[in-house]
């Protein structure tokens, strides 16, 4: 992938969002993730069945970066196990992290493998992430 | 003006956020460094040659800071680590012990989180109510407004001189009096004022005011607390130690020293407070009155040329201060931030610490220009360069 691809992909979801929508339900699990510059702020509500990822939305006012991340989660995610789930997120965050990662199974998720040359960047991408394993720690403990 | 004063500007370096804090000139490191090199000792005892000069330089800093606001009297001029702690320290030093349960404190949404979270403490801790001022279509405070706020339990008005993000400069002189007469005191965070126009504390008859070093020129670590004297006769030592005592005895009896020692236990920043001096002196040696002229004269320029690109919406167009906030349209205001770095151009996005003025204004989060002296025309046509191509901030904001 070039810096054009992935430019446009991450605009492209900066953009058009995916599953970019408030849930009212309390089926949903909803956890807040915000990063220190308090800045991004993002929701994730989540609905996990039988620890399988049966529905997934976000809302929240963030910057391109975890706009896009936050998309690229949900879609790669959704219908997933919570052990897969994991699994991604490791891997996900070793990359981001340059450490040695699964590139197969990230998928459209590689578009952030060099945001390491940002470091000021690396939490945008990261903040998602973070959100979604308070989510699977909160459903773990229900 | 006086760029070749920093260090940091000899590279391309744009420097925009001067409301987070300010560059430092040589003649501020300097004189820390002087400190440091040849009288570093500690103050408040003067038994050798070395710690004599350090507690005369340290006190005679007070003189230079009493003489920049006009206070009646050193005695009025507290050190601290800032306009938080100060702030902190009038809260809960002084309001804490006169306030009672439904007695009210009027703020606005606009205040920034030191002038905010110390009262909220307050009002869980003591039951005490806060309400806040309306602001008007431009976010600013008038005095028609105070007055519809004020009720007959309000005992405080706690207001920032300069707001942090609107950048409105309040009438605290007319506010005050109003306040005066029923009785009210008014408490001024003077962080984003001190360092931009002449403020006279006597003139403006305030009671307490707060402000930091490090937005003047001055270092990080150290700001100022100022009270009128009967009142901080008044305050509370939130702070017990070193420095600040009399005598004390095994049987827990202990007699406190006087103001404004009182207000300062243990070794203070010493090299801080040097340095705050040396800033106070750099700044009038440039005359404050021309700094803020300066400054209104890059304020309008800057608003000019900004308002004429139509994908720009400017939040405080009215407002008299260096301080510019705006949002470019569909594009997050950290990706803008993100994009002028890449242009090596220092700029705040985000709430700003004013995290409740989002009620009032519908957008939480902005981009915030700070201008002081050292900016320059030249700067503002390149940033405007910069920002009037929508396709190009959208190229490289990632």
């Amino acid at each position: 992938m070039n810096d054009e691809e992935r430019r446009e992909i991450i605009l492209e979801y900066n953009s058009h969002p995916f599953n970019k929508r408030t849930i009212n339900d309390g089926s949903y699990i909803k956890v807040n993730s915000n990063n220190e510059s308090c800045i991004d702020n993002i929701n994730l509500f989540i609905k996990i069945d039988n620890d399988i990822i049966k529905d997934f939305y976000f809302d929240g006012e963030a910057c391109a970066i975890t706009t896009s991340a936050t998309s690229i989660m949900i879609k790669s995610l959704l219908g997933k196990s919570i052990k897969e789930a994991l699994d991604f997120i490791t891997n996900y965050e070793n990359m981001i992290n340059e450490l040695p990662y699964n590139k197969d199974l990230l998928e459209e998720a590689n578009v952030y493998d060099e945001i390491y040359k940002q470091q000021n960047r690396k939490r945008c991408a990261l903040l998602p992430y973070i959100g979604l394993r308070k989510a699977i720690e909160e459903y773990k403990r229900k | 003006m006086h760029r070749e004063d920093f260090e940091i500007l000899k590279t391309n370096l744009i420097y925009f956020d001067n409301a987070a804090t300010a560059l430092k000139p040589k003649e501020v490191l300097a004189k820390m460094n002087e400190y440091y090199n040849e009288y570093s000792s500690n103050v408040k005892r003067g038994d050798y040659d070395l710690s004599y000069k350090a507690d005369t330089e340290y006190e005679n800093v007070r003189t230079i800071v009493k003489d920049f606001i006009k206070a009646h009297s050193v005695k009025e001029i507290a050190f601290t680590s800032g306009t938080t702690e100060s702030l902190n320290l009038i809260i809960n030093g002084y309001f804490k012990d006169k306030l009672e349960v439904n007695d009210e404190v009027l703020l606005t949404k606009a205040e920034h989180a030191s002038n905010i979270l110390p009262w909220f403490k307050l009002s869980k801790d003591k039951g005490i109510k806060i309400n806040y001022i309306p602001l008007d279509n431009n976010y600013e405070v008038t005095l028609d407004n105070v007055k519809k706020a004020i009720t007959p339990n309000t005992k405080v008005i706690a207001l920032a001189h300069i707001t942090n993000v609107v950048g409105d400069i309040r009438p605290l002189k007319e506010i005050i009096a109003y306040a005066h007469s029923l009785g009210i005191l008014v408490v001024v965070d003077a962080a984003q004022s001190v360092p931009h126009m002449a403020v006279n504390v006597q003139d403006l008859d305030v009671d307490f005011l707060a402000f930091s070093a490090h937005k003047m020129c001055g270092p990080t670590g150290v700001g100022v607390l100022y009270g009128k004297e009967h009142l901080l006769e008044n305050m509370d030592s939130l702070n017990l130690g070193g420095g600040m005592n009399e005598s004390f005895n095994a049987d827990g009896t202990y007699l406190l020293k006087y103001l404004p020692n009182r207000l300062e236990a243990g070794t203070p920043n010493i090299a801080g407070v040097i340095g705050l001096g040396a800033a106070i002196n750099y700044l009038n040696n440039m005359g404050i009155d021309k700094i803020a002229d300066y400054e209104k004269e890059l304020k309008t320029y800057f608003i000019n040329k900004l308002s004429l690109i139509p994908h720009v919406n400017i939040i405080n167009k009215n407002s008299h201060s260096g301080i510019i906030a705006f949002n470019i349209e569909g594009i997050f205001s950290q990706d803008v931030a993100f994009y002028l770095n890449k242009h090596h151009i220092c700029v705040r996005a985000g709430n700003h610490c004013a995290k409740i003025l989002k009620d009032e204004i519908g957008i939480a989060n902005t981009v915030r220009i700070s201008l002081y002296f050292y900016n320059t025309k030249e700067e503002i046509d390149n940033f405007i360069n910069l920002i009037s191509d929508k396709n190009k901030i959208e190229k490289e904001m990632l």
